[in-house]
């Protein structure tokens, strides 16, 4: 029908359009959460076709994925200035955070990846 | 205010200062006074925490208590000798026998790593102390611990105060004495302290919103992980917890910061421990908080999506849209994941906490553990006293004042209430809740009434003063509406001194009567009224160790096994890890055998001596006959052969005369009553006189075919009988 087909047009144009109003350095961390979930995404895709037989490995893989794009959309979550909880925190301690958080994220895949 | 108060009695405090000249330069200021106050009653606490736990190091010698602790000694002494790498891959060939136990695979080793790190660091600084007793002071030390801790809680979800008052009752609290006594070297002693530092950082990061927070949380989580089985607590309290505030509508950025990175941060350290492995994606009891997980996301992509697009009517289609498909994709994942059986259903031992009648229908070994039955409400009263009635005064309070914090206290709080209402054990996991809900009550009881006592005296300074008259009036009218407040107000705080006093005297009698027994030597009032000590336990286990060969087999039931390994160096059959119920119920269908029956069974066991504890002589209720039902109820479920109405007279479990005669003739019975008919065990009384059973026994001539007695200890309490070999073919 025409009307469902619309409304998705309308949707998705106005959800462009709000989305280019976001400042670039937000629009980069949406760039790195978009590849972490696609390498994820291609992991498990590949886990389909060959088995999961060191499954530690997997999911070391997986959640090495996963966990980076969780810590970059907390980043974001922090350093966006519409964010009115956040507005007495120094991007600079965030980014900090950020970093810290992912190299005990790293560390524990090296162990875990077997 | 505080010129006032400070302005009248200056010239006396100027006097007294100069009567000592080196008080002249401590003129503390009130926030001085008070950080000292503080700091110093959190030392006395602290201290506190640990005297209190020394009454049986004091009374007895420092020795580790009951069964399971001495496996993690053994498992401990092990790691100081070999190191680290040879404890994560140990294979033990002396318990299990003949299958052996991977132990690196199936503990926990938080305590052992713990204990085996202190003490490390003590003979670095050259204290050349023995590792038994620093195991034997890791729960003392852990339970000091925890009351820095529990101030530091208190004072996030209330003020400073509840943090203080939070830290003297669990310091004492016997639910939590009960498990952390000095000796009591096992998994919770550790375990508490973990809990409550991991539900104090997630409540920080909650607050704060910090990734740092959050990231100290996951290692917090990662310790309890270590140390014991009820991390699974934890992992389904903050997601229960994640639901109730995107429910109650009270979500927030810091929320989402604070969950997913202690969710994935905490989830990748668990899966480091072997013994956890895959659980924490495979395992029913572990899916709760990855569904939260996915649920987070789409919620908060949701409430993005509604932030960035202004208009209403768009985005209700694009959140119709969403949801279908989310609903869609987590619905078919569980449902595939539950039927094709990737995804466990709970284990029996959580499972029986949500249907307490399961375990004893299905599963008798868990029914059988004692610390597994439901919880008498005197057990309550014994455990928390007055916390019992503070507890819903707490709760009243921080329904008053809600926030993120008080709103997990008080999920906590009931949670644990009733997981400890179904299991005795767990009574140990809503201690500190249950200190920290009701410092809450008593916090907040004594600020109000100390504040009430001291307006008065501020408001009958303040009248002396020339103020305007409206204002003077309007004090005066406040002042006259309860003429007795202040007194009132006095008198209330003098019951709750008393309430509190009266508390510390029941935790410090509960502690010296009931919790401080080593359950290994045991203490009786003899006939002058002096201490009488029965250390049968151990003269068995040395006697084991020194008579007999090196690779001798040794069956009892599995409530010693670990003590026979540690203390006694022998192999044994089974023993309190109970992974292997088949084999269990192999030895119990021995136990409850006639003679020939249960030696052929033993000969293919290998078995070179029998162990059984007989309380008969001394009046020791925890004998093996009293446990004799159980034998044959776990020995039953495997081997149909085995019948319980067997042993039993119109449903009476009876050793006299009138015994059933296969509980008179089966190997328990004779192995623990041989020789006894010629025993006088009370004056008054015939010979054979069980004083446990309160009979007199019905088999008084047992003759052993098949094996000859050993060594029976002086009390007779444990017996102990070599297997003959079989005999010759000529």
């Amino acid at each position: 029908m025409a009307k469902p087909t619309n409304d998705a047009q309308l949707l998705i144009q106005s959800l462009r359009k709000a989305y280019a109003a976001t400042p670039t350095n937000l629009k980069i961390i949406d760039l790195y959460v978009v590849y972490a979930v696609a390498t994820a995404l291609i992991q498990v895709g590949y886990m389909a076709i060959v088995g999961s037989f060191p499954f530690n490995s997997f999911l070391s893989g997986v959640l090495s994925c996963v966990g980076t794009a969780v810590l970059a959309v907390c980043l974001r979550i922090q350093v966006n200035k519409d964010n009115k909880e956040f507005k007495d925190l120094p991007p600079e301690r965030a980014f900090a955070d950020f970093i810290l958080c992912n190299l005990v994220l790293h560390l524990v895949i090296m162990n875990f990846l077997g | 205010m505080g010129a006032t108060s400070n302005a009248s009695p200056s010239p006396p405090l100027n006097s007294a200062l100069s009567s000592f000249p080196s008080l002249k330069a401590l003129k503390f200021t009130t926030k001085q006074q008070e950080l000292l106050i503080r700091v110093s009653a959190l030392a006395l606490i602290y201290v506190l925490a640990f005297v209190v736990r020394l009454f049986s190091v004091l009374r007895y010698e420092s020795m580790i208590h009951e069964f399971d602790p001495y496996f993690n000694y053994r498992t401990t002494l092990f790691l100081t000798k070999n190191g680290f790498s040879e404890f994560w891959n140990w294979f033990d060939s002396e318990s299990w026998y003949p299958l052996g136990r991977i132990i690196g695979g199936t503990l926990y080793p938080g305590l052992m790593v713990t204990a085996a790190l202190i003490h490390r660091i003590l003979h670095f600084l050259s204290f050349a102390v023995h590792i038994r007793e620093v195991c034997v002071l890791t729960a003392p030390f852990f339970a000091s611990n925890t009351t820095l801790v529990a101030y530091f809680f208190g004072k996030e979800i209330w003020d400073s105060g509840a943090g203080l008052v939070a830290a003297a009752l669990i310091a004492i609290c016997p639910g939590y004495i009960s498990r952390s006594v000095a000796g009591s070297y096992d998994n919770e002693g550790v375990a508490i302290f973990a809990l409550l530092l991991t539900f104090y950082l997630f409540v920080k990061a909650v607050n704060t919103g910090s990734l740092a927070w959050s990231l100290a949380s996951a290692f917090g989580y990662f310790y309890m992980v270590s140390a014991w089985g009820g991390y699974v607590f934890i992992i389904n309290l903050v997601p229960l917890y994640v639901l109730v505030l995107l429910v109650t509508g009270r979500y927030s950025m810091r929320l989402y910061v604070a969950y997913n990175c202690m969710y994935v941060v905490g989830m990748l350290l668990a899966m480091q421990i072997r013994f956890v492995g895959f659980q924490h994606v495979q395992s029913g009891e572990h899916m709760a908080a990855m569904g939260v997980f996915f649920l987070l996301q789409v919620f908060y992509f949701l409430d993005w999506v509604k932030y960035i697009l202004n208009d209403i009517k768009l985005f209700h289609s694009f959140l119709r849209i969403t949801l279908t498909c989310a609903i869609t994709v987590g619905v078919l994942a569980l449902s595939i994941g539950t039927a094709s059986g990737y995804i466990s259903p709970w284990t029996g031992r959580f499972y029986s906490l949500l249907d307490p009648t399961y375990a004893k229908d299905h599963i008798p070994i868990i029914a059988s553990v004692s610390e597994h039955q439901p919880t008498a409400w005197s057990s309550f009263m014994f455990d928390f006293h007055i916390l019992l009635f503070l507890f819903p005064a707490g709760l009243y309070f921080c329904f008053k004042r809600l926030s993120d914090a008080t709103i997990f206290v008080v999920m906590y709080g009931l949670t644990s209430m009733y997981f400890a209402g179904v299991m005795v054990r767990l009574i140990l996991v809503a201690a500190p809740a249950m200190c920290l809900v009701s410092s809450i009550a008593v916090s907040a009881t004594v600020k109000n009434l100390s504040s009430l006592v001291r307006t008065k005296s501020k408001s009958s300074q303040g009248s002396n003063k020339p103020l305007s008259g409206s204002k003077a009036a309007a004090k005066a009218s406040a002042d006259q509406s309860l003429p007795f407040q202040k007194n009132g107000a006095i008198a209330l705080l003098l019951g709750a001194l008393y309430l509190l006093c009266r508390y510390a005297i029941h935790c410090t009698w509960v502690t010296s009567e009931a919790y401080s027994s080593p359950s290994i030597v045991l203490a009786a009032r003899g006939h002058g009224g002096g201490r009488v000590i029965f250390d049968d336990y151990r003269e068995a286990y040395y006697w084991l160790r020194q008579n007999t060969p090196p690779d001798a087999k040794v069956m009892s039931w599995w409530d010693y096994g670990y003590q026979i390994t540690a203390m006694g160096n022998r192999t044994v059959i089974v023993d309190n890890n109970t992974w292997n119920n088949t084999h269990i119920a192999t030895v119990g269908r021995a136990m409850s055998s006639y003679e020939h029956e249960a030696y052929e069974i033993m000969l293919s066991l290998d078995v070179n001596y029998v162990l059984v504890v007989f309380g008969g002589v001394t009046g020791y209720s925890s004998d093996d006959i009293n446990k004799f039902l159980w034998m044959v109820r776990i020995g039953g479920g495997v081997f149909p052969v085995i019948k319980e109405p067997d042993y039993l007279v119109n449903g009476e479990f009876r050793v006299d005369k009138g015994a059933a005669p296969k509980m008179l003739n089966c190997l328990m019975y004779k192995l623990c009553y041989y020789r006894f008919g010629e025993l006088t065990t009370e004056y008054g009384k015939p010979p054979g006189y069980d004083r446990v059973r309160g009979v007199e026994i019905g088999n008084k001539d047992i003759k052993l075919e098949y094996l000859e007695e050993a060594f029976t200890t002086s009390n007779w309490i444990v017996r102990i009988y070599k297997v003959k070999p079989p005999k010759n073919r000529w």
